[in-house]
């Protein structure tokens, strides 16, 4: 994963739950450009169309809330989008999201927009907003999370370390 | 200072002394995945290019979500996780045993201070047997499948003590979607619920599991119990392992602590499209309904048919709709079957479906039509959770459902039970 991402905002309310991000109809599959087609269905009907690779979610709070599918993620993955910003998380979606090797980071989204660029410095620990010359600060991830992320995703570190080695 | 249940077995499966916010990496007692999250947790594992899992005989696969298969996609994830049993010498429970959760608790996988993890959000429901449970992702189980362990941070604990006797037609279930109306349904999150008080303790194992099994629906990481005679009466004969019950010190340190007095506690509806939009259900009684389903890991069980039945008994279920019923697992089925209750429930209108998830998840049986309504025993009413976007889900209790069965129409069960208020 890198330092800097840019992409676009898309915005999403609270309490978005995982049969919202894929619907269970589709989950039984390991094909996962058909979960990607279908990202948002039911709630932003045409989402993965309107997505070009690197867009950020802006969600509110406890985004991914319900059940523990990975698809919920996976489906975000491959629909393009390059990170995830949301003012809280549902606990098992966000490992679920950091396993996949999505950026997902803790910042108050309020003053975020549709459609704003946004710069993610995560050496800064802060979001950029260059069109308003804005900064929001994010809340650092776990030590753990951001060994995860930084290999890009749970499969890549377990195969480095074989296990998982938390610090101190 | 004492320490929570939730500490007291993390602490023992890292082998040291933790406390709430540390983060851990645990031993897992045991691990379950099913057919629609167990796929992707095998594609994973076969990543590390590691032969076999760590431990066989701690994994169970669950044939269950989509059972009998309803098309060749579905049958080939089947034969998936079937070869992956065998190759691995893991035990499977094939399609018409039942819901994982339902099979976890019957068959003993699970005893008192274990640590066990399923790939499936409801893993929480073993809480009501004093095990600390919890769902996680398809990979966060290929981590498991590889090493037997997983990091966690241990949790804060929320005391919720349930008080008096709830008046008739109030159930376990009514108590809960209670209770997550009034915390919502991220009243908990990242936190361990501790359900106590004399209430739970008059409960069955069935009614603690229907408390426990919701506890994720407002956001906890698990719903834990105190162990009792009752659960290790559960317990016994089903040939699990020792048990090593824990409990809260009374001087533990907890993040809060809430009593509710259930005395007077009308039947609770959860309405759409959120779990946590609960009301009385008088409020939305006269609301009509296509479709009632009673079963699932929340509410299918033995005493929940009873009470169904009871209901249902000489009487016929409106022919403005359907009632379908799944018991939880073939034990609950053929038990019901030795008691006469199926025959009631068939007699009445209703259709009995294969033990498993049967409507709930939305991928096989029993999919509502555009707009229709359904009240269900089930523990989520998400918009298009049953298959079908344009349908709207309520949420009640088996007395709820199956009185709302006979008038097609969102009923009081009060009305139906005698002695009620
Ligand atoms: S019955 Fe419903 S809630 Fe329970 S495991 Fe099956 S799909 Fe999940």
């Amino acid at each position: 994963m890198e330092d800097l991402l840019t992409g676009r905002v898309h915005k999403f309310g609270d309490d978005i739950n995982t049969d919202y991000i894929i619907a269970g109809k589709y989950t039984k599959t390991l094909d996962f450009t058909t979960l990607a087609e279908h990202v948002f269905e039911d709630i932003a009907p045409g989402f993965a169309q309107r997505v070009t690779p690197g867009d950020i979610i802006a969600a509110g709070s406890n985004f991914g809330c319900g059940s523990s599918r990975d698809q919920a993620p996976i489906a975000i993955k491959y629909a393009g989008i390059g990170a995830i910003l949301a003012k809280s998380y549902s606990r098992i979606f966000f490992r679920n999201a950091i396993n996949q090797g999505i950026p997902a980071f803790l910042c108050d989204t309020d003053a975020l927009q549709e459609g704003d660029r946004v710069i993610i410095r995560l050496e800064e620990n802060r979001i950029e907003l260059p069109d308003r010359g804005e900064f929001l600060p994010l809340t650092p991830l776990s030590p753990v999370m951001l060994d995860i992320l930084r290999e890009g995703g749970l499969v890549e570190y377990l195969k480095k370390n074989g296990t998982y080695v938390l610090e101190g | 200072m004492g320490k929570t249940a939730a500490e007291k077995i993390v602490s023992a499966h890292v082998q040291g002394d933790v406390k709430a916010g540390d983060y851990v990496v645990a031993d897992v007692d045991l691990a379950m995945i099913h057919d629609t999250t167990g796929p992707i947790a095998i594609r994973a594992f076969e990543e590390y290019g590691k032969e076999k899992v760590w431990d066989p005989s701690k994994m169970v696969i669950v044939l269950d979500h989509a059972t009998p298969s309803p098309n060749e996609r579905i049958s080939g994830l089947h034969t998936l996780l079937r070869q992956f049993a065998s190759s691995q010498g893991i035990r499977l429970f094939d399609g018409g045993e039942g819901v994982c959760h339902q099979l976890v608790a019957e068959k003993g996988l699970v005893v008192p201070g274990d640590l066990a993890v399923g790939a499936d959000s409801h893993t929480c429901t073993y809480g009501a047997l004093n095990v600390f449970s919890f769902g996680i992702g398809s990979t966060d189980m290929s981590g498991v499948m590889l090493t037997g362990k997983l990091w966690l941070r241990v949790p804060s604990t929320m005391k919720v003590d349930f008080h008096g006797a709830p008046p008739p037609g109030t159930y376990a279930k009514d108590l809960m979607l209670h209770l997550i109306g009034r915390i919502g349904s991220a009243g908990a999150d990242y936190l361990a619920l501790s359900f106590g008080g004399d209430t739970v303790r008059a409960m069955s194992i069935s009614e603690r599991m229907t408390l426990s099994n919701m506890a994720i629906e407002c956001g906890a990481k698990v719903g834990l119990m105190e162990a009792d005679e009752k659960t290790l009466a559960y317990l016994k004969g089903t040939g699990g392992r020792t048990p090593r019950p824990v409990w809260d010190d009374d001087d533990a340190e907890f993040a809060s602590a809430m009593e509710i007095d259930v005395t007077s506690l009308p039947p609770q509806v959860s309405c759409p499209h959120s779990v946590d939009a609960v009301v009385p259900v008088t409020e939305v009684e006269g609301t009509e309904i296509s479709q009632v389903y009673i079963g699932t890991c929340t509410n299918g069980r033995l005493d929940d048919l009873r009470i169904a039945a009871g209901i249902l008994e000489g009487r016929k279920i409106s022919p403005h709709c359907r009632l379908l019923v799944c018991p939880p697992s073939r034990k609950v089925l053929m038990d019901a079957l030795a008691e006469g209750l199926i025959f009631k429930i068939v007699e009445a209108g209703g259709t009995i479906l294969p033990p498993g998830c049967g409507p709930c998840p939305g991928t096989h049986q029993g999919i509502p039509g555009d707009g229709e309504r359904v009240i269900s025993t089930a523990n989520r009413n998400f918009k298009g959770r049953m298959g079908n976007n344009k349908a709207e889900i309520y949420l009640a209790s088996p007395a709820t459902c199956a009185a709302s069965a006979l008038e097609g129409k969102i009923a009081d069960p009060r009305k139906f039970i005698s002695g009620a208020p």
